[in-house]
């Protein structure tokens, strides 16, 4: 498939041209025309060498483009001066790229759209639909983004951490538009994953690999979102179960933990369990504890609130509830879940509403609003 | 071609004749209703007169410029705002006519018993750009 090909050769590319001496807006764009070009060329002239025909083109768009810059001369110079491309590795070249991506200077928003276009090799128009917005707002927010990082200097490591959140930014969007943003968080973070030895990267690796495996089981069939314990087991990916939980368990061996590989632990045990009723809630709680402890975040209370009704019962969970704020997002909705299992229906019911009012996207409010209307509907009956 | 604005309201508009809250309707009974609502915007795409089609929260926040070098001040949400947007579609047709068709054929989806729930939908004209020919 030449997309993919095309796209698993973007980062290292952009990264010669940038190691070569172009500034990386300009880089970019030269790779960006390098690519249609070779989506007209190759289906009927595929060369050899993909990814040296991609550095010769790339690089000529570059220098074509600054040829008719005021700068002209000091770059041909540059340009003479420049070896023949060859094979080059990459891996290093492409850690430079997600770190400079997912700089601190840019914001979420410019991070994520940089990382999908420079490393990931998408199309404006592409991400654009990715996140619902008009194709010349998209253009600015990268060619803004560009802006920024191109002062940074190409050959200092950066903070890994941040390349991580923008990663889980992009999973977490899920798949809205005609570009799988799931899928392509996943190919992006087991690149990132190939490039850099890391615990916390194998943990996020592992943590996607494991919530994208009951993708097929998260939805009925006529969208409405099925819960974790109704869902179907037998259609979720044993596949990537299993590479996820490997990925975790060569990662949790290393005892360097981290806020992902914990989430990713709560997750394979979920996996793990053959039927809702035989989860380890006992354990998962103990991760919670681990979250806790290296988060402090209030929506992991929340969730360790949720897990702690299950191992112990909903009066422990509600204990565990009412120790929290309750404006947090979907703390209203726990309550509900807490009630109906504690067998108070009516409080669960109209708990159940409220949270639905509340609700930050369409799916949960329609999930929520049909729990409230199933607990209506069994105490009329 | 003119675009309209299909404005749905939780509060505000003459109650419909099946009025009974969403939490109180069978599941299967939200499944149709949701069905509905996406097969409308769908046939719309298909005849290409699909524009636009969003979901709002219920609660909002007031804003307003507070001076130079202030933050702005903000206010609210308000339990007791007397009207409240629930959502929008944005269709383009060709006559007011055809608009009309289509707002009646929205507020036909189906409410609790499975009736339709007669819901008063606002149709609002977008204000065009002026024609290039105007004599």
């Amino acid at each position: 498939m030449n997309e993919d090909l095309l796209r698993s050769l973007t980062p290292s590319v952009l990264a010669i041209l940038v190691r070569r001496g172009a500034d990386f807006a300009a880089a970019e764009d030269a790779v960006q025309e390098a690519l249609v070009e070779a989506v007209r060329v190759w289906p009927a002239d595929m060369p050899r060498d993909p990814k040296g025909w991609l550095v010769t083109v790339a690089w000529r768009k570059f220098v074509d483009a600054t040829r008719a810059d005021t700068a002209r001369r000091r770059r041909e110079d540059r340009f003479d001066e420049e070896p023949a491309p060859g094979a080059a590795p990459a891996v290093d070249d492409t850690l430079q790229l997600y770190f400079l991506c997912a700089h601190p200077s840019l914001t979420p928003s410019s991070a994520v759209a940089l990382t999908l276009r420079a490393v990931g090799g998408l199309t404006t128009r592409q991400i654009a639909r990715a996140y619902l917005v008009p194709e010349a707002t998209m253009a600015q927010r990268i060619s803004r983004a560009k802006r920024t990082v191109s002062g940074v200097r190409f050959d200092r490591p950066g903070d890994v951490s941040t390349v991580l959140r923008v990663l889980y930014l992009v999973f977490n969007e899920g798949y809205s538009g005609d570009v799988d943003l799931a899928a392509e968080a996943i190919r992006l973070t087991r690149r990132l994953a190939a490039a850099i030895d890391h615990p916390e990267v194998a943990g996020l690796l592992a943590l996607m690999l494991l919530h994208h495996a009951r993708r097929a089981a998260r939805t009925a069939p006529d969208g409405s979102l099925v819960p974790l314990a109704e869902q179907d087991r037998g259609r979720w990916d044993t596949a990537s179960i299993a590479e996820g939980v490997g990925i975790l368990q060569a990662a949790l061996a290393r005892d360097r933990l981290g806020e992902f590989q914990a989430q990713a632990a709560v997750a394979a045990l979920h996996a793990d369990a053959p039927t809702a009723e035989e989860t380890d809630w006992v354990q998962i709680v103990e991760w919670y504890d681990e979250l806790v402890r290296l988060t402090d975040s209030p929506v992991v209370r929340l969730n360790r609130a949720v897990a702690v009704g299950e191992a112990d019962g909903p009066r422990a969970g509600l204990t565990a509830l009412a120790e929290l704020d309750d404006s947090l997002p979907r703390h209203t909705a726990v309550a509900a879940y807490l009630h109906e299992r504690d067998g108070d229906l009516a409080r669960a019911a109209r708990l159940y509403a409220e949270a639905a009012h509340k609700a930050p996207d369409l799916a949960e409010r329609d999930h929520l609003t049909r729990r409230a209307a199933r607990l209506n509907n069994r105490r009329s009956r | 071609m003119a675009k309209y604005l299909l404005l749905k309201h939780y509060r505000g508009a003459p109650a419909p004749a099946n009025d009974v809250p969403m939490d109180q309707w069978t599941p299967e009974e939200i499944s149709a209703h949701m069905q509905y609502m996406s097969d409308f915007a769908a046939r719309l795409e298909k005849t290409g007169e699909f524009v636009d089609g969003q979901a709002l929260a219920p609660e909002g926040t007031w804003v307003r410029y507070d001076g130079e070098g202030r933050p702005p001040v903000t206010d609210g949400p308000f339990a007791e705002t007397k009207d409240l947007i629930a959502g929008w579609m944005v269709i383009d047709v060709d006559s007011y006519e055809r608009a009309v068709e289509l707002a009646g054929e929205l507020s036909a989806a189906p409410g609790a018993g499975g009736k339709p729930i007669h819901e008063w939908l606002e149709l609002r004209p977008f204000l065009a750009a002026p024609p290039t020919i105007t004599e």
